[in-house]
């Protein structure tokens, strides 16, 4: 598949899954996770290059172990979700320093994971993406589970759904996703990835149906458009996509209060 | 006479080293309005999700209709939580959050007939006007009577209610108490309700108990309640003037 075709597959299929999840991590106010995740991302790909193995699976693994951690702690302790974040978040990243200083050798491809590289997608690459987006399909009905307890916990398990268990594997496919969108936006800017088009679409939408569908166009639109002008302008594609995100976002926003004055 | 809506025989609740409730008994029949009365800290909202299955006894039982609440179907007990622990913010129709009550997930979209069952609940509570608005727009009194609408549209035999007055005007109140004891009558269903409220309970409920200090230190009908009683369940009633002055006029 021709480099182009790759990126622009990539762009989407992550684009689709961030801004899904999205919807979860904005409205639980959970907006630090992508960060924490995204740093958890780095400690991964640290370890897969000292390792000598594929760095984006190694870190696929390093980064659902961290989620997991994070949902245990945070079910388990009365700490609140950004302490508990903000601790894995630099524990993570203390360990992937030390893993790219250990491995004594030149680390400019760590810094390509930093900053993403969209061009550089392989279809090794696609095929992580290709594996998260089947199971979120497969998932589907899970979004009602999902969104009942993100709405209210104390009620969704009053009516006997399996909350902590939705929780689990809800960390487990956001933690996908991240290492996942790490090429095409870069461990950096993992985070607005997850939150500006969940966030966009919360301004524009009186139900969380029309958030989940706004914020997935949003993911789309940014991407793909956002892969067009990197190419033609000659600029970092991540960088560009999270810019044409937060355009969007002030579009929105800007929208919402003339509509409001109007009304 | 027949097996109690509810049963709860030598409860015993702990979190960490603290007990919450201590030996508490006590059998709730069905088609009755109970009020589980008592202060800040006394342990109400711990035996109210107890009775939800949310909280396991450390010791003793707790049966609901004959079995362990987490093995009642959901669909026989309606739950009102407390509006002020709701995120408001979510954005929603007040008609979706009836609909989790019917269906226990949130809703992608609405049959036809589950829309009709949702409208028909809010219509009971008066508030089939409110279907369309947003959570966020919506009053105290009318959160609570589109939650209360959620909790009756399954059509349970028990509805539980946390502290359903706080956070709603006088005028709110009296219209959700209305609309909770008409369903009552209508589907025979018992009524379990947690506030600290002592004028509410008295006025609304057959039974109080009251929970002071992790256990229950009267269990009598309302109209018993007395001034000796919540000398003896509080240790003192001199702040509660407004409360005493109502027991003297009660009895």
């Amino acid at each position: 598949m021709p480099f182009m075709q790759r990126a622009l597959l990539g762009g989407i299929l992550v684009g689709i899954l961030a801004s899904y999840y999205g919807v979860f991590i904005v409205q639980r106010g959970l907006s630090f996770l992508g960060s924490g995740l995204a740093h958890a991302a780095f400690g991964g790909v640290a370890l897969g290059l000292l390792l000598g193995a594929e760095p984006l699976w190694v870190a696929a693994i390093f980064t659902i172990v961290v989620a997991l951690g994070i949902a245990w702690v945070r079910l388990r302790t009365n700490l609140g979700g950004d302490t508990t974040i903000g601790i894995f978040f630099a524990v993570s990243m203390a360990l992937g320093i030390v893993f790219l200083f250990m491995r004594k050798e030149y680390t400019n491809d760590a810094f390509a994971y930093l900053f993403g590289s969209i061009l550089s997608v392989t279809e090794r690459d696609l095929w992580m993406t290709a594996i998260v987006c089947v199971l979120s399909l497969f998932s589907w009905p899970l979004w009602k589970r999902w969104s009942y307890a993100t709405f209210d916990r104390e009620l969704a398990q009053s009516d006997r759904l399996p909350v902590v268990r939705d929780d689990y594997y809800l960390s487990i496919l956001i933690a996908i996703t991240v290492v996942a969108a790490i090429k095409v936006v870069g461990i950096v800017l993992i985070a607005a990835f997850l939150v500006i088009p969940a966030a966009t679409a919360r301004l524009m939408s009186p139900t969380f149906r029309l958030m989940t569908i706004l914020s997935v166009l949003t993911g789309v639109v940014s991407a793909v458009c956002g892969l067009f002008l990197s190419y033609y302008l000659d600029v970092p594609s991540g960088a560009t996509i999270i810019l044409l995100q937060a355009a969007l976002f002030v579009s929105a926003m800007i929208l919402k209060t003339l509509f409001r004055h109007k009304a | 006479m027949s097996e109690p809506a509810i049963r709860i025989d030598h409860l015993h609740v702990r979190f960490d080293e603290y007990y919450v409730l201590q030996d508490i008994h006590a059998e709730i029949q069905e088609e009755s309005f109970v009020a589980i009365v008592g202060p800040n800290g006394a342990g109400k909202s711990t035996l109210l999700r107890t009775l939800l299955g949310l909280v396991i006894p450390t010791e003793g039982n707790v049966t609901i209709f004959g079995k362990e609440p987490r093995n009642v179907p959901a669909d026989r007990i309606g739950y009102v939580p407390q509006i002020k622990t709701m995120d408001r913010s979510f954005p929603a129709q007040s008609i979706e959050l009836v609909l989790t009550g019917l269906n226990r997930r949130w809703p992608w979209t609405k049959s036809k007939e589950d829309y009709e069952k949702a409208l028909a609940a809010l219509e009971k509570v008066g508030a089939a006007h409110l279907a369309k608005r947003a959570l966020s727009k919506l009053s105290g009194g009318e959160l609570q009577r589109v939650c209360l609408a959620r909790s009756i549209v399954r059509q349970p035999r028990l509805v539980m209610l946390d502290e359903p007055a706080t956070g709603i005007d006088a005028v709110g109140e009296a219209d959700m108490y209305r609309d909770l004891e008409l369903y009552r009558r209508e589907a025979k269903a018992t009524v379990v309700m947690i506030t600290h409220d002592w004028h509410v309970a008295m006025h609304h409920a057959d039974r109080v108990l009251l929970i002071n200090q992790k256990q229950i230190s009267f269990d009598a009908p309302s109209v018993a309640l007395s001034e000796e009683n919540l000398r003896r369940a509080f240790g003192h009633i001199g702040h509660e003037h407004g409360l005493l002055s109502l027991v003297k006029s009660n009895g």
